[in-house]
């Protein structure tokens, strides 16, 4: 019980002094996060469109794989980045090991498949009639697109916040690829690792609060975005 | 079409956003030495006095990565790291004899402690030798607590078993695979015995019931080694910056900062580079 009182001191004293190391360590992780969310959105919403709209062969084991690919560990994907990125892998002479866009890299791996997945299932919900009847008014592409967009939206954005919510909270990739380097590559969850392994359990909790306020806040203002307009 | 402003003006902020910060953590450009060392250093706080100075001078950026030793020796022999400090003299010595690395030199000691419970149930106490200790802990059966995770504190457990001609194995041996704290919670929560550094200790020490029974003996010597990867093997390595740096942690500067650095009220570190009457 001490921990958790002296941890909430902790954790309201650092937001309020802007202690320098531990602003670094919540840009680092937001930076990443966001990055690595959008990147995966970039992919991931179109892929899951394809994947429920589009038939093709194998369609059946690939949403396996989906599925199963949503359970992986965040230590087994950061091993094989690591395989792939490190001086002796394929992409070695990109020394991309140690930096932020290692771990983006992985993270956008590892978020992915639940974009993929979550999008496929929100399409999946939506109304057959309504796309079925703007097909047969002759809609085009670009317009059939935009209609499953709208209709899917709070879908999407569950999804994407979902992926958002797991990039933040993960410690295997950022660990292995990034390192915890201080000042570079520390995150708020390598922080809390390092902190504990430190015996210092109060500063790691106050980081871990501090972490699920900033998943709070943005929350919240996503959660405006969808509300808003059913107002 | 309305309804969907609002999620296009949350998809162009999100881009927005992104785009700033990708292109804000491309524009460093500073040259950059990664070293890969044992938690027991970073977590001691002596590389954050240690390091500034240096990437001062050298208008450099040096990257700590801490891991176990045996961990940092693999990532500098897949050339992940420009250069390493860690202590295992034994897998030091083959790490360079396999041509991996180059130039090592002593940088510093501490040394190691046996704990245990107020109890002392195998009796172990005030004893002067450190494999007498291990065999009297097996020989009572008495719980012990090993990180398992190739670690250099417990290549060192296991050299010291392997001393007394012990194969430690059965219900007391307790391996955690964890790190120096985890490990040392576990020892104090199952009352058992354990190989840990004085530095990873004292930071414990607050939160522990266990005290240190054995310390003193010469097989408890923790030397720290420093060693750039070897640049004729891994030629993409910085080191030119990697030589500089062993330069520094071994001259009059480096050497004094370790000596004079203190945690916990207590010295962590001996400069072993330069003999401490040399020292100025």
């Amino acid at each position: 019980m001490d921990y958790i009182l002296s941890a909430l001191k902790d954790a309201i004293n650092l937001i309020l002094s802007l202690d320098p190391e531990v602003s670094n360590v919540v840009g680092t992780s937001l930076k990443l996060s966001l990055t690595s969310t959008f990147l995966a959105a970039l992919f991931g919403i179109p892929l899951g469109i394809i994947v429920s709209k589009i038939d093709f062969k194998g369609k059946y084991f690939l949403n396996t794989v989906l599925n199963t690919l949503l359970s992986l560990p965040t230590v087994v994907l950061g091993l094989f980045v690591y395989s792939i990125i490190s001086r002796r892998g394929v992409l070695g002479e990109w020394g991309l090991l140690f930096t932020i866009r290692g771990i983006i890299i992985g993270q956008v791996l590892l978020i992915i498949p639940i974009v993929v997945a979550l999008v496929r299932n929100a399409i999946h919900d939506i109304d057959e009639k309504m796309y079925k009847t703007a097909m047969s008014l002759g809609a085009t592409d670009s317009q059939k697109f935009r209609l499953l967009i709208s209709e899917a939206r709070y879908g999407i954005i569950g999804a994407l916040i979902t992926s958002f919510g797991r990039v933040i909270g993960e410690v295997g990739v950022s660990m292995m690829i990034g390192g915890n380097i201080k000042g570079f590559t520390r995150t708020i969850t390598t922080a809390i690792a390092m902190e504990t392994n430190k015996g210092r359990f109060g500063f790691a909790l106050a980081l871990g609060i501090i972490l699920l306020s900033i998943s709070f806040i943005i929350n919240f203002i996503l959660y405006f975005f969808q509300s808003g307009e059913s107002k | 079409m309305f309804k969907n402003n609002y999620l296009i003006l949350g998809m162009t902020f999100l881009l927005l956003i992104a785009c700033i910060v990708f292109i804000g953590s491309t524009a460093i450009a500073q040259e950059r030495l990664v070293l890969a060392t044992t938690t027991s250093t970073e977590n001691s706080g002596l590389l954050d006095v240690l390091i500034p100075p240096f990437e001062e001078k050298f208008n450099t950026r040096v990257d700590v990565v801490s891991v176990g030793t045996g961990k940092a020796i693999s990532l500098a022999e897949n050339g992940d790291a420009d250069i390493i400090l860690v202590h295992a003299k034994d897998a030091e010595n083959e790490f360079v004899e396999a041509g991996f690395g180059v130039n090592r030199r002593d940088v510093m000691y501490n040394d190691f402690i046996i704990l245990g419970p107020t109890s002392d149930p195998a009796g172990v106490k005030g004893m002067e030798n450190a494999s007498k200790a291990f065999s009297k802990i097996a020989k009572t059966n008495s719980s012990f607590v090993s990180r398992g995770d190739d670690s250099g504190t417990n290549k060192k457990e296991l050299s010291i078993w392997a001393s007394a001609d012990i194969e430690p194995s059965g219900n007391w041996y307790i391996e955690t695979g964890q790190g120096m704290g985890a490990s040392l919670n576990v020892a104090n929560e199952k009352e058992a015995y354990i190989l840990a550094d004085r530095g990873t200790y004292l930071a414990y020490s607050s939160d522990l019931d266990i005290e240190i029974l054995v310390e003193g003996d010469s097989q408890l010597f923790n030397p720290y080694g420093i060693i750039p990867v070897n640049p004729a093997y891994h030629n993409h390595v910085n080191y030119q910056m990697a030589m500089a740096f062993v330069g520094y942690i071994t001259s009059q500067q480096g050497q004094k900062i370790i000596s004079e650095y203190t945690a916990y009220g207590k010295v962590l570190f001996h400069p072993s580079a330069i003999k401490l009457k040399n020292l100025k």
